[in-house]
C-alpha cells in the first residue's frame, strides 16, 4: 500500500469538493482496499463517504425502492421493506460475498466499480434503476459503459439508486467456484409493460439479453427458453468456464430464475 | 485420578489461546532494532539473469541492505538440497540442478528468488524493491508434465529434463502375469497439482548477537531441528551449536513447512551479515507462487485379472513433475512413499512400477498431506472400480475377492503389513452408508432431474516411516526416529519435551494424555514443550502421520524409564526391593502391603535427597539425584492404517455441478488416544481430498504464469461444499509401537479422492479427470450423449 491522505467527508458537498484527478471515494472498500494493498491502484487522496448521512437508508414508495449509495448489503438483505417490495433484490444482497463483505460493501460502491462479475449491476438493468448522483440522474441503461467503466464523471458521486418494483422477479447466480462472484448471473424481472433479463459475469460488462426477453414475453415460463441457443462468440472464456459452457449456463440460470420468480 | 485418559475425548488444551487470539506466531514476534525484508521474485518462468541493478534501489528511503545471488556466491552460502538420493534403474544417481537460495544465473519458475531488500519498514523494502532492475533473457518455459521429457532441456547436463527413471518390482514376472491374464484393464489418470494453502503464510525472523556469536531463526516450521541441521550443515550459514531455531505457534503446514526454504536461509544469513534482526512475512500471493506444491502425476496403469475376479498383476508407469528444482523430500515422495502403496490392501502377487521424475519451470513440488500415498490410492482404487465395471462384477465382491486376510503379510513390493481386518471396516462402512438402499436414493435423485452415483475407496497407507537403518539404506539422508524427554520438577509437575512439532495436531493434549496415564499425574500438571532447538533434544519433526506412533512412543518409553527409576527410589524409602514394588495410577506400592509412595513424593525425594524438615527421603546408593529421562524411539516398522470410505454424489445434468451429498467412513487407526482430535484430523483430510477431487486446480499457462495465484481463481473448498461426515472406527492395534497406534493425519486426504471420483464416474457413466469441475462434468455428459447418438 502506498501512502495517501485520508479524508472523511460528512456531506456530499464536502466530498465532491475534496475530489480531484488523483482521488478516489471510499465506501465499503471491498475492492478498492485490496487493490491498493496489492499495488494495483494508488491514489493521492482517499475520501471516505460512508459516514455521509444523505447516502444512507432505504425508502420504499409505491413504485420504487430507493437505496442510499452507502447502504451496505447486509442492511438491504435484512430490510423488511425490500424483502416485501422486491424479494429478489434482498436475496441478491444477501448472497454477495460473505458476512464480512456484506457488512462493509455498499450498493453505490458496487455499481461505481462495475465489476463484470458483480451482482448489483444486473439488478440495475433488470429493475430499470435510476442512479442518482451529486450532479444528475442517470438511467441504468446509460450508466454501464464497459469493463469497470461507467458514465460517472471525475468527482461525481453516486448518492442513491432507485429500483422500479416489478411484478415478479428473481436473480439466479451461478457462482465462480473459487471467488463466488457470478460466473453467470441472470436477473429476470417481469414489469407491467416489459420483461427485462440482465446478465452479469458472461461478457465484459453487464447487458440485457433481448433474445431471452423476447421468448419470455411470449410466454413467461422456463419451457419458453428450451429451444434457445446463445451465441457464445461474445462471451467470456476463462479457466473456470469456456464461452460455450457460459452460454449453457445462461439458459439454465435463466430457466431457474424464471422458475423462482415471484 | 483419571486412570484412563487414553481413549478419552479430552478438549484441546491449546484451543483457548488460538480461539482468543493469544497464539504467538512468527509474525507476532517483534525484536528490538528489527528490519524488514522483501524478496524480489522472478516474473518469468524461465530466463537467464543478465544483470541485477540495485543502484537506484540502494538509495531509496529506509534501505539497509540489498543482497543478491552474487552475495550468496561471495559468501559461499550453499544451495538448497534434496535429502533423499534416488538411483535410476540404469544404476546412475538422480540428477539435480544447483538451487542457490538467491538465483544469480538463471531463474526457473515464476516466484524464484533473486534478491532481498532489507529496510527499516516493510513498505520501504517493497518500494525499493520496485526500483531493483533485473535484466532477463527470457527463454521458452517447460510447463507440462506429460511432455516435459520431449521439451527443451532446462538444465545443461540433465537430458530430457529427467531427474531419475526409477523402478520398483519385478518387471519380468509382472510382464509374464499379463501374458497369462484373462483380461487386462487399463486406466490413464492424472493426479492434479495442489497448492497447500496453510492458513498461516510462511514467515521468518533472523536475530544475531555478534558478541556471543548466537544466531536465532524464528520460522514457520514443522521440523525446527531439521531446519537447523540443513541451514548449518549444507547452507553453511552458522555452526549448529551456536544456532537456535524456534518454530513457535504454526498455523498449519500439510507438509509444506517440513523443510527450510530459500527465504529461511537468506533471512538467517542476512541477519548475521547486517547484525540486525531481519523479519520476513510472506504475502498470500508469494505463498501461492513459492510454497512447494503437491502431487502432479500422470499415470498409466494396467491390472491383470482372471475371469474369476482374482487380480494377478499390476503394472504402472508414472511421470511425476518435480517443478523447477529438487526440493527436500521431492524425490522420495513419488518413489518410496508412492510405489510400495500401489498394491493397496489387495493380495496381488506381482507388480512393477516405473516412475520418471521430470523438471519443469513451475514451483517445486514436495510432500503434501499424504505424500505419495494419495497418488497410489487414487491409482489402485480407480483401477479396481474400472476392472469391476468392465467385468460386470459387483464392486464390493470384486474387492473382497482380493483382500489380504492373513497377517503379518509380506507384500510383493516392500511392505510387511503387521495387522488389519479389512472386512471389518468394509462391512461396517457398507452398513453406515446404507449401501443396499442406494438404488432407491438414485431413483429419488433421478426424479429431481439429478444424476446420483456411489463410490468407494478401501485404502491402506503407511505412517511413521521407519526404521532408520532401512530408510537410510534406500537413500534417506536422515534417521527417522523421534526423541522425548520427561522432566519432573521438584514440586511434582512435569515438563515433557518432544522432537515432534504441533501445528494443528493438538499434541499438547494428546501427548499429555499419554503421560497422564503412564505416570498417574493429572493433565493440568503436565506441560508439553516443543518447537525450540534450545529446549528439547534433537527431533525429527511432524509429517507423514508419524508423531503419535513415533513421538508418542518415545514419550511412552521415557515414562517407562521414570517408573523404573521411581521403583528403585520407592523401594529404598519403603525398605523393600525394586522387584517388590508395583506402580499403578501414580503410586508405588510394595506388593501385598499397604506401604506406598506417590510419584510426587518420589520426584521430591529425587530433587531433595536427604532430610528436609520432617521429610526424610534419602536416595539409594548409586542412584543419581533428579528425575528426568530421555528416550529415542526408532520403530521396527511403519504402521498401516486402513479404512473404507463410501460417498454419494449428485450431479446437475444441465450444469455439471457436482455435490458430495453423503460421506461415510470407517477407519482403523489402531488404538485412539483422543477420538475427538482424530475426528478433527479426518474432517480436515476429507476436506482436502474432496477439494482435490472436485475443486482444487493449479493452472499454469503455456508461458509458465500461475493463473491460480489467488483465492479468486484457486478454488479452496468451503464448509458448504461438504455434507455432514459420518465417521466410525474399527481397531486392530499396531504391533510396531508400544501404544498400538497407527496414524490418522492424512487418511482423509488419501482415501477421499478416489472415493469421490468413483462416485462421479458412477453417476455420469463416463471418465473425467480431477478436479471434476462443473464444466468438465458437463462436457463429459455431453460427449457421452453425442457418442451414444453416433453409435445408434
Amino acid at each position: 500500500m502506498k501512502a495517501f491522505t485520508y479524508h472523511s467527508a460528512s456531506s456530499v458537498k464536502e466530498a465532491t469538493k475534496l475530489a480531484s484527478g488523483s482521488s478516489a471515494y471510499l465506501s465499503g472498500g471491498m475492492t478498492m482496499l485490496p487493490s491498493i494493498k496489492m499495488r494495483l491502484a494508488s491514489y493521492k487522496d482517499i475520501i471516505n463517504v460512508k459516514d455521509i448521512k444523505d447516502l444512507q437508508g432505504i425508502k420504499v414508495s409505491g413504485k420504487t425502492v430507493k437505496i442510499g449509495a452507502a447502504t451496505n448489503h447486509a442492511d438491504v438483505a435484512s430490510s423488511k421493506d425490500v424483502q416485501k417490495a422486491i424479494p429478489s433484490l434482498s436475496s441478491l444482497a444477501g448472497r454477495i460475498g460473505d458476512a464480512q463483505v456484506r457488512n462493509r460493501g455498499t450498493v453505490g460502491g458496487s455499481i461505481a466499480n462495475n465489476d463484470p462479475t458483480a451482482c448489483y449491476p444486473s439488478a440495475c438493468l433488470a429493475l430499470n434503476a435510476v442512479i442518482h448522483t451529486s450532479e444528475r440522474k442517470i438511467e441504468a441503461e446509460k450508466f454501464f459503459k464497459g469493463m469497470f467503466e461507467t458514465a460517472l464523471r471525475k468527482g461525481e458521486l453516486i448518492t442513491s439508486v432507485e429500483f422500479a418494483i416489478p411484478e415478479k422477479s428473481h436473480y439466479f447466480k451461478h457462482p465462480n467456484p473459487a471467488s463466488r462472484y457470478a460466473m453467470v448471473g441472470v436477473y429476470v424481472a417481469k414489469h407491467k409493460k416489459e420483461i427485462n433479463v440482465a446478465i452479469t459475469g458472461a461478457q465484459s460488462f453487464v447487458y440485457r439479453d433481448k433474445t431471452i426477453e423476447k421468448a419470455l414475453t411470449e410466454k413467461f415460463s422456463p419451457e419458453a427458453l428450451s429451444g434457445i441457443s446463445i451465441d457464445s462468440r461474445e462471451l467470456n472464456s476463462d479457466i473456470h468456464a469456456s464461452a460455450e459452457y457460459r452460454a449453457n449456463l445462461i439458459i439454465s440460470s435463466a430457466k431457474k430464475a424464471v422458475e423462482a420468480s415471484r | 485420578m483419571a486412570s484412563s485418559m487414553i481413549g478419552s475425548k479430552v478438549e484441546r488444551t491449546e484451543d483457548k489461546k488460538f480461539i482468543t487470539g493469544k497464539g504467538r506466531y512468527t509474525a507476532d514476534i517483534t525484536l528490538h532494532g528489527q528490519t524488514h525484508a522483501f524478496f524480489i521474485r522472478s516474473p518469468h518462468a524461465r530466463a537467464k539473469i543478465k544483470k541485477v541493478d540495485i543502484s537506484k534501489a540502494e538509495k531509496a528511503p529506509g534501505v539497509v541492505a540489498i543482497l543478491t545471488g552474487q552475495d550468496i556466491v561471495n559468501d559461499k552460502i550453499g544451495g538448497l538440497i534434496a535429502g533423499w538420493k534416488i538411483v535410476s534403474k540404469d544404476g546412475t544417481d538422480m540428477k539435480l540442478p544447483a538451487h542457490p537460495p538467491l538465483a544469480h544465473e538463471q531463474v526457473n519458475y515464476v516466484g524464484d528468488h533473486i534478491a532481498v531488500v532489507i529496510a527499516e519498514t516493510y513498505e520501504q523494502a517493497k518500494n525499493a524493491g520496485e526500483l531493483v532492475n533485473v535484466d532477463y533473457k527470457i527463454l521458452k518455459a517447460v510447463v507440462d508434465t506429460a511432455t516435459a521429457m520431449n521439451s527443451e532441456t532446462i538444465y545443461e547436463g540433465i537430458d530430457k529434463n529427467l531427474c531419475f527413471d526409477w523402478e520398483l518390482g519385478d518387471k519380468a514376472k509382472t510382464d509374464e502375469a499379463f501374458t497369462k491374464a484373462d483380461r487386462v484393464v487399463q486406466i490413464n489418470i492424472n493426479n492434479n497439482r495442489l497448492i497447500p494453502n496453510a492458513m498461516e503464510p510462511r514467515a521468518s525472523i533472523g536475530d544475531y548477537n555478534s558478541s556471543t556469536n548466537d544466531l536465532t531463526l524464528y520460522t514457520t516450521s514443522q521440523n525446527p531441528h531439521l531446519t537447523r541441521l540443513v541451514i548449518s550443515a549444507f547452507n553453511g550459514v552458522h555452526p549448529e551449536h551456536k544456532f537456535r531455531v524456534v518454530a513457535p505457534d504454526v498455523g498449519g503446514g500439510f507438509g509444506s513447512k517440513i523443510y527450510p526454504y530459500a527465504e529461511d536461509v537468506v533471512i538467517a544469513w542476512a541477519a548475521k551479515k547486517i547484525e540486525r534482526p531481519v523479519k520476513w512475512v510472506c504475502e498470500r500471493t508469494d505463498s501461492f507462487l513459492s510454497d512447494c506444491h503437491g502431487r502432479d502425476h500422470i499415470t498409466q496403469a494396467e491390472l491383470a485379472v482372471q475371469n474369476d475376479g482374482k487380480v494377478i498383476g499390476l503394472r504402472v508407469d508414472t511421470i511425476a513433475n518435480l517443478g523447477g528444482y529438487g526440493s527436500l523430500f521431492a524425490t522420495v515422495t513419488p518413489t518410496y512413499l508412492y510405489a510400495p502403496l500401489i498394491l493397496g490392501l489387495y493380495d496381488i502377487p506381482v507388480a512393477y512400477c516405473n516412475v520418471k521424475a521430470v523438471f519443469t519451470n513451475t514451483a517445486p513440488v514436495d510432500a503434501y498431506r499424504g505424500a505419495g500415498r494419495p497418488e497410489a490410492t487414487y491409482l489402485i482404487e480407480r483401477i479396481m472400480d474400472q476392472a469391476a465395471r468392465e467385468m460386470e462384477m459387483d464392486r464390493v465382491e470384486f474387492r473382497k475377492k482380493n483382500f489380504i486376510r492373513k497377517f503379518p503379510h509380506q507384500q510383493c513390493l516392500v511392505h510387511n503389513i503387521d495387522s488389519g481386518d479389512y472386512d471389518a471396516h468394509f462391512d461396517k462402512a457398507l452398513k453406515l452408508a446404507d449401501y443396499n438402499g442406494f438404488e432407491k436414493r438414485r431413483a429419488e435423485s433421478e426424479a429431481k432431474g439429478k444424476l446420483r452415483g456411489i463410490g468407494m475407496s478401501i485404502y491402506i497407507e503407511a505412517c511413521g516411516i521407519a526404521p532408520s537403518s532401512v530408510v537410510m539404506s534406500i537413500g534417506a539422508g536422515v534417521g527417522l526416529w523421534e526423541s522425548a524427554e520427561v522432566r519432573f520438577n521438584a514440586t511434582g509437575n512435569i515438563s515433557v519435551f518432544t522432537g515432534s512439532h504441533s501445528h494443528g495436531q493438538g499434541h499438547a493434549t494428546t501427548f499429555a494424555q499419554i503421560v497422564a496415564d503412564k505416570l498417574g499425574v493429572p493433565m493440568d500438571n503436565i506441560d508439553l514443550v516443543h518447537g525450540d532447538t534450545d529446549k528439547g533434544p534433537f527431533g525429527m519433526g511432524t509429517y507423514g502421520s508419524r508423531s503419535l506412533a513415533v513421538g508418542g512412543s518415545a514419550i511412552s518409553k521415557a515414562c517407562d524409564k521414570i517408573v523404573e527409576k521411581g521403583k528403585k527410589v520407592a523401594a529404598h524409602m519403603l525398605e523393600s526391593t525394586p522387584e517388590e514394588v508395583d506402580f499403578k495410577e501414580g503410586e508405588f506400592i510394595v506388593r501385598n502391603s499397604n506401604k506406598k509412595k506417590t510419584i510426587g513424593e518420589i520426584a521430591f525425594a529425587c530433587y531433595l535427597p536427604g532430610t528436609y524438615g520432617e521429610i526424610k527421603s534419602p536416595l539409594p546408593e548409586g542412584v543419581e539425584p533428579g528425575l528426568k529421562e530421555t528416550a529415542f524411539y526408532d520403530p521396527i516398522n511403519f504402521s498401516f492404517p486402513s479404512g473404507s470410505h463410501i460417498c454419494e454424489v449428485e450431479v446437475d445434468k444441465e450444469t455439471g455441478d457436482t455435490k458430495v451429498v453423503t460421506y461415510s467412513c470407517v477407519d482403523d487407526f489402531g488404538n485412539l488416544v483422543n477420538p475427538m482430535i482424530v475426528e478433527g484430523q479426518v474432517h480436515g483430510g476429507l476436506a482436502q481430498g474432496i477439494g482435490q477431487a472436485l475443486y482444487e486446480n493449479t493452472h499454469y499457462d503455456e508461458s509458465g504464469q500461475l493463473i491460480t495465484a489467488s483465492y479468486m481463481d484457486y478454488t479452496m473448498p468451503r464448509a458448504d461444499n461438504f455434507p455432514e461426515f459420518r465417521i466410525e472406527y474399527t481397531c486392530t492395534p499396531a504391533t510396531s509401537n508400544p501404544l498400538g497406534v497407527k496414524g490418522c493425519g492424512e487418511a482423509g486426504a488419501i482415501a477421499s479422492p478416489p472415493c469421490v471420483m468413483n462416485a462421479v464416474i458412477d453417476a455420469i457413466g463416463t471418465d473425467v479427470s480431477m478436479p471434476a469441475t462443473a464444466e468438465k462434468v458437463w462436457k463429459a455428459i455431453n460427449n457421452k450423449a453425442k457418442s451414444k447418438k453416433k453409435a445408434a
